[in-house]
């Protein structure tokens, strides 16, 4: 199926996730910003899908939306929400947080830039547009040529989980 | 504009598939009314056979054997007073009840009543249903927390637990049917060769497997599927939050946990988001491991003769709910006062018997029939989900942490690895 108002959808997901994002750092009580936070969280699963993604958009609302962000307000509520919003939300290093943020925004500056020079590389989609297979297609990506940094990368999760039952148990 | 609706009909491709907009949509309101339709149902047949099973006699004054009895609820809820507590987060107690029926809504986008019966589908389609029907603990967390009230909050806590704890085992018992999708197995188990075949998470694409492959995936690997289909249907209970794992809302403990302080329609919601959620869940049970539309022994009794007879199921059960009916007004008191409800009845019974007769017409059979087999299908989860609650006392927290972390997902994990051993030796 041929995709249908495109721009349209790209700047309805990045502003509903740009205005999620805001609110996560300045609503004061804990529970709203993680609200928030959920909505920036599908607004980019919308994006991965018009990305043709559709396994990374399923997996983001799985795992974030679904799976850790029903552990954070789990956290959130046995904190006492009261105090917590009387207490200062900011800390004092907005200095280093200008200079990093804005070398960041001059980062993306400069590649937009620059690949406006190179002719027909924003045009064109860069890879083949796989959306029936997508799947299939990361799951050989996985397991044929990434197997190496896929096995490593579950073996340093493995080393967190047993890191966290040991500092959550005195007696094992 | 006509050619544009009629272009769909020869089409073999889900309205999404085939990008359809108007028949998507017509599609989205079938679903829409059916479920509501079968959430109205469910509440009265749950009221009944829990009754018939404690030796009671359920709702019988409001219409025929208290027929109208969801109507009367649902037109009491519509009207009651909507109670927000003083001391509540405004926004998120306005929220949270959107929240589950959204989520349990929504899943119904990528369920197959039919090869082509379905909104659309997905390459993802599982991972969707298994994502989409997650967020419904968001909803049912945010609920007991905005209450600002102290059983509710520990509704919710208990439900975030258990919910997290449970969809872990309930996605390992997924993922080793999926696994089965692209297996054909070898050796002891069959005929196939080893990696041959290309798994996928599409809904359809799982039942036209379990086609090819001309088994239920319940009954593949032998005891492998039936314990993976085991693990799922002890999980799902626990993920909609039903008897005996109905922590959340422990009426005895709690008075009515996440949803204490909702009331009138708030409340009608959370009730319509339980019952769909639950409908979701058996039908992701039903497609995964009982064939989704697929009839009955298509090996065992296959051929013409049989496709034939087991065509016209759908208006044989029509015609026997239309005889029970019409059975039960002719037993109707013959006292005056029972008149018009005897009317009712044997009316009731008239129309499910014109129902049956049109499904015997052979346009209408051949085209009903996926559906019937998936609804026919959900149903007995939806009579299983009745009978446990009649059934079993509720566990204790332990237990169902106990449960969840030390049978079902070692089980779930040793599924896994034997599917996968025996699906490659």
């Amino acid at each position: 199926m041929q995709p249908v108002a495109t721009t349209f959808f790209f700047y309805f997901l990045s502003a509903l996730a740009l205005v999620g994002g805001v609110l996560v750092i300045t609503r004061r009580n804990a529970v709203h910003s993680a609200l928030a936070l959920i909505v920036t969280l599908l607004a980019l699963a919308g994006i991965y899908l018009m990305l043709y993604a559709p396994f990374v958009a399923g997996v983001q609302i799985i795992l974030y939306a679904g799976g850790i962000m029903v552990l954070f307000l789990f956290v959130i509520m046995l904190v006492n929400l009261e105090r917590a919003e009387k207490e200062k939300q900011f800390n004092k290093q907005w200095l280093v947080a200008i200079v990093a943020s804005g070398a960041l925004g001059l980062l993306f500056v400069k590649v937009f830039t620059e690949s406006k020079t190179i002719p027909g590389l924003l045009q064109k989609p860069l890879a083949e547009l796989a959306e029936t297979s997508n799947t299939q297609q990361v799951g050989l990506a996985l397991y044929g040529n990434y197997m190496l940094a896929f096995e490593i990368a579950s073996l340093l999760l493995l080393v967190a989980i047993v890191g966290a039952v040991v500092m959550a148990k005195k007696k094992i | 504009m006509l050619d544009y609706i009629t272009s769909y009909l020869h089409s073999n491709e889900t309205p999404g598939g085939a990008g359809n907009m108007f028949w998507a949509f017509l599609y989205i309101l079938a679903i829409f009314v059916g479920l509501s339709i079968a959430v109205i149902a469910m509440n009265w047949l749950e009221r009944k056979i829990l009754a018939h099973m404690q030796v009671r006699l359920g709702p019988m004054r409001v219409g025929p054997h208290g027929l109208l009895q969801p109507i009367a609820d649902a037109l009491k809820l519509l009207i009651k007073e909507d109670i927000m507590p003083a001391e509540a987060d405004q926004l998120v107690f306005w929220v949270a009840p959107l929240i589950t029926v959204l989520a349990a809504f929504t899943t119904f986008i990528v369920v197959p009543f039919g090869p082509t019966h379905a909104v659309t589908d997905m390459n993802i389609g599982i991972l969707f249903m298994l994502g989409v029907s997650s967020l419904g603990v968001l909803g049912i967390v945010t609920a007991g927390w905005a209450s600002n009230s102290h059983y509710p909050l520990i509704g919710s806590l208990r439900s975030s637990a258990q919910m997290v704890s449970y969809e872990i085992a309930m996605g390992l018992a997924v993922v080793s049917a999926v696994l089965m999708t692209s297996l054909h197995g070898s050796g002891i188990y069959g005929t196939g060769t080893a990696g041959s075949g290309i798994g996928t998470l599409s809904m359809i694409g799982i039942v036209n497997a379990q086609q090819e492959q001309q088994t239920w995936f319940a009954f593949k690997f032998f005891p492998l599927g039936l314990i993976a289909l085991f693990v799922f249907a002890v999980a799902m209970v626990a993920e909609t939050n039903r008897a005996p794992f109905d922590l959340p809302e422990a009426e005895s403990e709690l008075t009515a946990g996440f949803h204490t302080e909702y009331s009138g329609f708030r409340w009608s919601l959370f009730f319509l988001a339980e019952y769909s959620a639950m409908i979701a869940v058996s039908s992701i049970a039903v497609t995964l491991w009982l064939g989704g539309w697929l009839r009955p022994f298509a090996n065992l009794l296959s051929g013409p003769t049989w496709d034939l007879v087991f065509s016209a199921f759908p208006g044989l059960t029509f015609l026997g709910l239309a005889a029970m009916a019409l059975f039960s007004a002719k037993r109707m008191p013959k006292h005056r006062f029972f008149k018009i409800q005897t009317l009712g009845l044997a009316g009731f019974g008239a129309v499910l018997g014109l129902i049956g007769l049109i499904l015997f017409i052979p346009p209408v059979r051949d085209r009903i029939q996926d559906i019937y087999w998936f609804v026919a299908k959900v149903a007995v989860f939806m009579y299983l989900y009745i009978w446990y609650r009649g059934t079993f006392p509720r566990y204790r927290f332990d237990q169902l942490m106990q449960v969840g972390w030390k049978v079902l997902l070692p089980t779930g994990l040793a599924v896994l690895v034997a599917t996968a051993l025996v699906g490659v030796l």
